[in-house]
């Protein structure tokens, strides 16, 4: 039995896409993470109300829903900030001194992988190994992957966006 | 589609080819890509469309040449100059040797080295010569010929015997006969049957996988089809990580012109063969690597392993009988049928037949992709191919099999690579990780590292390795600090054993690998973290200096004189 | 009309041996059930009777010969001439040693505990001896969740067994409880690691208190004398239901 009609949380129009993905999978249970990689590319995270409305729509039970969202690494409840800085600490980037770029960036920002800095600009993340040995050691800056970096270089691209961000400010205020 | 009009198709598209006299292939592969590869080619086309040189050269993006580290690389067809390290300004004078017919020193890569002399290439033969987004082009290079041929001449019985005699052993880790695990799932009775291609490529230090996916993507879908012709299975599923977006990209991609060609779907090749191919989206869990946790995910639950017996190939996917297969076992199909089994037999060495694609990467002077037939020595792979160590460091050891397999030390690097040697010294084949370390890695911080993985990639659902692991790094961690003692060392041994041999999967039987085989081969630095509390290497910080009454203590006890 | 005997699908009987004692028995029928049938104790604790087995805690890991792997009792199957080894001075040592990572990872204080004395875990210690514990205690700060109106969830005592979780979802239909995040921070849960007493799902049937094999979950307010738990009703139900249709 499927719901007549999908009634979204509120007007937002990106619940489309999630009930796009949904259709397209016949809303069985079995389509619950395609459907979560959805909401999360949408809304940028999966918050209650959305793992609340696919757990519904899909007939799949809130404890599972809230099992399989906090099982996978890739999906996150919380909001991440204006930009996200995924540090690889894949091995051939873990021995070529991804600890160190990590070390500076932690230091710099005063938060842990996982944690937002307390300006909501940027969000640390650790990645297991995003396949780009190649280029040991790489950091992915919004969605960018950039690699053989050390760790002045790495803190350079962050404050590059402080950077632009202050003079945007100073643009409009001028 | 029939033989004949696959052919007409491969005309069709040489010809298009030849209407340029030069190609200019640009790698498109995530390293070069990362290097700007894109803006390269931009300045390429924009410096062609200036001279007006149009009608006798094109740009084309390409996959990968393997040469990762010396991105981006550009091959100038059909001459095969190679060059790397190709920037945007450098678009000028790559053009003008086109005219001049002189090679641009300066950013030419030579490939009469060993690095592509020594190599072997089945699985990546076609990468980096072929468009990955143009499916004619792939057919061009022979490709889904195997396919047509196979439906058109043969049996599935007929496919299944090529794969068997070929000795094909899966690509993924553990090295389990695919002709065996084929010929399991063809003979499973079921309504249904399901052909899994597994490209949840988790190893950290590993991206063979993604290179053929972004390179080949045809190759990927024309060994399912294949697979699924053989076991009779209708529908193919291909568990990609999200991490890899432009190999989920370029299969969507190429999913939708095998469509188009009536290579994917209903009746192919006017048989009563039908097999559809969906994607799915891996999200981050290592775990998802294990035949049974990929299937938990696929069906939208945690990837949680379950106890085999039974096994996929009889229960697998919703029960059904289930091939899983990861992307190079499959790449290697299409060339198998194509070509023989004998054929393929023919290279290798022992039980371990064919080539094996390498990720070879740490510290290396060529860090990159290689493949090179099975039997090679690692010595051959680490100072010919790879160039040896850059900054006249001393070599230590080689890692392979990422967190599920070991340290190889100086003194085996004669060993020749095949599943059955690298096993006997500690280690795995794995699905291809290779990662050199020189004395300036640390073996305990090896350990933990690799360590510190498998504890946060363990699912949680069996005691030993949700709660070994843990273990089993708070007590590298003290070692690594100088906070340890011998019995500590005793009782990391003891969980070694303990959790190898009790865990529920995969992930927790090889977890303690990389500590174990390198207590095996260096013990002498473990000894010198905890009795002396130095870090031979200089890599790991002692929380306090050692103190002469701890030492003799100590040494006392291990009888280190 | 009378049943007529099942045909080519009925399982077969076959015969093995478990600790050199010649057994025969159904093939749908786990080497834990032969094992119990022919009174060869195999220690457990994610196992009972009526759920369905997942083969986590490892307690019953079994010798078989010809199988380089231990393999787990409960859901192993019997074949024709199997040779399985229950106890080994190897066993036992893996066995006490599942014990003690369980006494490591969570905070159980017997002294304190409700369910000393009808506890699955303190049992499964003594009968294997575990007598101490050489690991590190990781003495994480969990939550106890009182909400609910008349039962507790105490995750100090937690072991992560899932029975509460299957029993829920097996034999109940509610799903209420699941379980969250993994490996080593992996947490039982009601609905969305929400409060148990403000679970929307939650009938109320109490059976999870009478799974649970420790004192994680039991009735508010019942002292340790009072706090024996009956979980045979769980293996009875399930057959009533398959006899029911």
């Amino acid at each position: 039995m499927q719901p007549k009609k999908l009634t979204p949380p509120n007007d937002d129009k990106r619940w489309r896409l999630v009930g796009a993905t949904m259709r397209k999978h016949g809303f069985l249970p079995s389509a619950l993470i395609e459907t979560l990689h959805t909401v999360q590319e949408a809304f940028g995270y999966l918050d209650d109300q959305s793992l609340r409305w696919v757990a519904l729509n899909l007939r799949v039970p809130l404890s599972r829903v809230y099992g399989v969202a906090t099982f996978y690494n890739y999906f996150t409840l919380k909001p991440q900030g204006e930009h996200t800085c995924v540090v690889c600490l894949g091995t051939a980037c873990y021995i070529k001194g991804a600890p160190d770029i990590l070390e500076a960036i932690q230091a710099q920002e005063d938060i842990k992988p996982g944690e937002t800095s307390a300006d909501k600009k940027v969000s640390l993340l650790i990645a297991r190994c995003i396949g780009a040995c190649g280029l040991a050691p790489a950091v992915v800056y919004d969605g960018e992957v950039v690699g053989k970096l050390g760790p002045e270089q790495a803190l350079a691209r962050i404050n590059a966006w402080r950077a632009n961000k202050a003079e945007e400010v100073a643009h409009a205020a001028g | 589609m029939l033989l004949d009009d696959l052919h007409g198709i491969a005309k069709r598209e040489r010809a298009e080819q030849a209407r340029h006299e030069q190609h200019i292939v640009v790698c498109t592969g995530t390293a070069c890509a990362s290097a700007r590869s894109a803006e390269v080619q931009a300045a390429l086309e924009g410096g062609i469309k200036v001279r007006g040189l149009e009608k006798r050269c094109a740009v084309t993006p390409g996959g990968c040449r393997g040469l990762c580290a010396a991105g981006p690389l550009v091959t100038v067809q059909p001459q095969g100059t190679l060059y790397q390290g190709v920037h945007p300004e450098d678009a000028e004078a790559i053009i003008e040797s086109l005219e001049t017919g002189a090679v641009v020193e300066r950013l030419h890569c030579h490939t009469d080295t060993p690095f592509f002399t020594r190599q072997q290439k089945v699985v990546l033969e076609q990468s980096g010569l072929l468009n990955p987004d143009r499916v004619e082009d792939y057919i061009a290079h022979g490709g889904y010929e195997a396919l047509v041929h196979a439906l058109t001449e043969m049996t599935p019985a007929q496919v299944l015997e090529e794969v068997v005699r070929s000795g094909l052993r899966g690509r993924g880790g553990g090295g389990y006969p695919t002709g065996l695990k084929w010929s399991t799932v063809a003979k499973a009775i079921s309504d249904q049957k399901y052909v899994i291609c597994n490209g949840d490529e988790g190893d950290p230090g590993a991206f063979m996988d993604r290179s053929v996916m972004e390179s080949n993507p045809h190759r990927v879908l024309e060994g399912m089809l294949l697979a699924g012709y053989a076991v009779g299975a209708s529908v193919g599923f291909i568990y990609v990580r999200a991490e890899y977006p432009l190999a989920v990209k370029r299969l969507e991609a190429a999913i939708k012109q095998a469509k188009k060609l009536g290579l994917l779907g209903a009746n192919i090749c006017n048989t009563p063969f039908s097999f559809e191919i969906e994607i799915r989206l891996g999200a981050g869990a290592f775990v998802c690597g294990e035949e049974t946790a990929l299937i938990a995910s696929i069906e939208g639950e945690r990837g949680q392993p379950r106890p085999r017996p039974p096994y996929p190939a009889e229960s697998g996917l919703w029960g059904k009988p289930t091939l899983i297969n990861n992307v190079e076992t499959l790449a290697n199909v299409p060339p198998i049928l194509q070509r023989g089994g004998d054929w393929y037999a023919r290279i290798g060495m022992d039980k371990s037949k064919g080539t094996k694609v390498f990720a070879l990467t740490g510290r290396i002077v060529h860090t990159g992709l290689i493949e090179v037939p099975m039997g090679i020595t690692l010595r051959e792979i680490v100072y010919e191919i790879g160039g040896g160590i850059p900054d006249g460091k001393q070599f230590k050891a080689v890692q392979t099999g990422g967190p599920s397999g070991g340290c190889i030390p100086a003194d085996q690097l004669d060993l020749p690579v095949t599943y059955e040697s690298l096993a006997s010294v500690g280690s795995i084949m794995g699905s291809g990780g290779m990662i050199v370390m020189d004395e300036t890695s640390c073996m305990v911080d090896v350990a933990k590292y690799f360590m510190e993985f498998s504890m946060a990639e363990s699912c949680g659902k069996c005691v030993p390795c949700r709660v070994g692991t843990a273990q089993m790094y708070q007590l590298l961690d003290r070692i690594s600090k100088g906070e340890a003692t011998l019995d500590d060392l005793a009782l990391l041994e003891d969980l070694c054993d303990m959790v190898k041999h009790t865990s529920l999967c995969g992930l927790g039987q090889s977890a303690p690998n990389p500590v174990i085989s390198t207590l095996k081969y260096f013990r002498d630095e473990y000894l010198a973290h905890i009795v002396e509390r130095r870090c031979p290497a200089g890599v790991c910080k002692m929380s306090s200096p050692a103190h002469n009454g701890h030492v003799s203590e100590l040494a006392h006890k291990e009888g280190v004189r | 009309m009378k049943a007529t005997p099942k045909s080519i699908n009925a399982p077969r009987v076959v015969t093995l041996k478990i600790n050199g004692q010649d057994i025969s028995g159904r093939e749908d029928e786990s080497i834990l059930d032969l094992a119990r049938e022919n009174n060869i104790f195999i220690p457990t604790l994610c196992h009972l009777d009526g759920l369905t087995d997942i083969g986590a805690c490892r307690l019953c890991l079994v010798e078989v010969q010809g199988m380089n792997k231990l393999q787990p009792a409960c859901v192993l199957r019997p074949s024709e001439g199997m040779e399985v080894n229950t106890d080994s001075p190897r066993l036992q040592r893996y066995r006490r040693m599942v014990i003690e990572m369980l006494f490591a990872e969570g905070n159980h204080m017997c002294s304190v505990c409700v369910s000393n004395g009808h506890c699955d875990l303190q049992a499964a210690a003594q009968i294997l001896g575990m007598d101490h514990v050489r690991l590190d205690y990781f003495s994480k700060p969990r939550t106890l969740d009182g909400s609910h109106p008349r039962f507790v969830f105490d995750e100090n005592r937690c072991i992560l067994c899932t029975r509460c979780v299957r029993v829920c979802a097996e034999v109940e239909g509610a799903f209420t409880w699941g379980v969250m995040g993994r490996g080593i921070d992996s947490r039982v849960i009601t609905d969305m690691d929400e409060r148990w007493g403000e679970s929307t799902t939650c009938t109320g049937c109490s059976k999870c208190v009478a799974v649970c094999p420790t004192g994680a979950i039991v009735d508010k307010g019942k002292g340790a004398s009072e706090m024996v738990k009956h979980r045979e009703f769980v293996a009875m139900l399930r057959e009533q239901r398959e006899r029911e249709g």
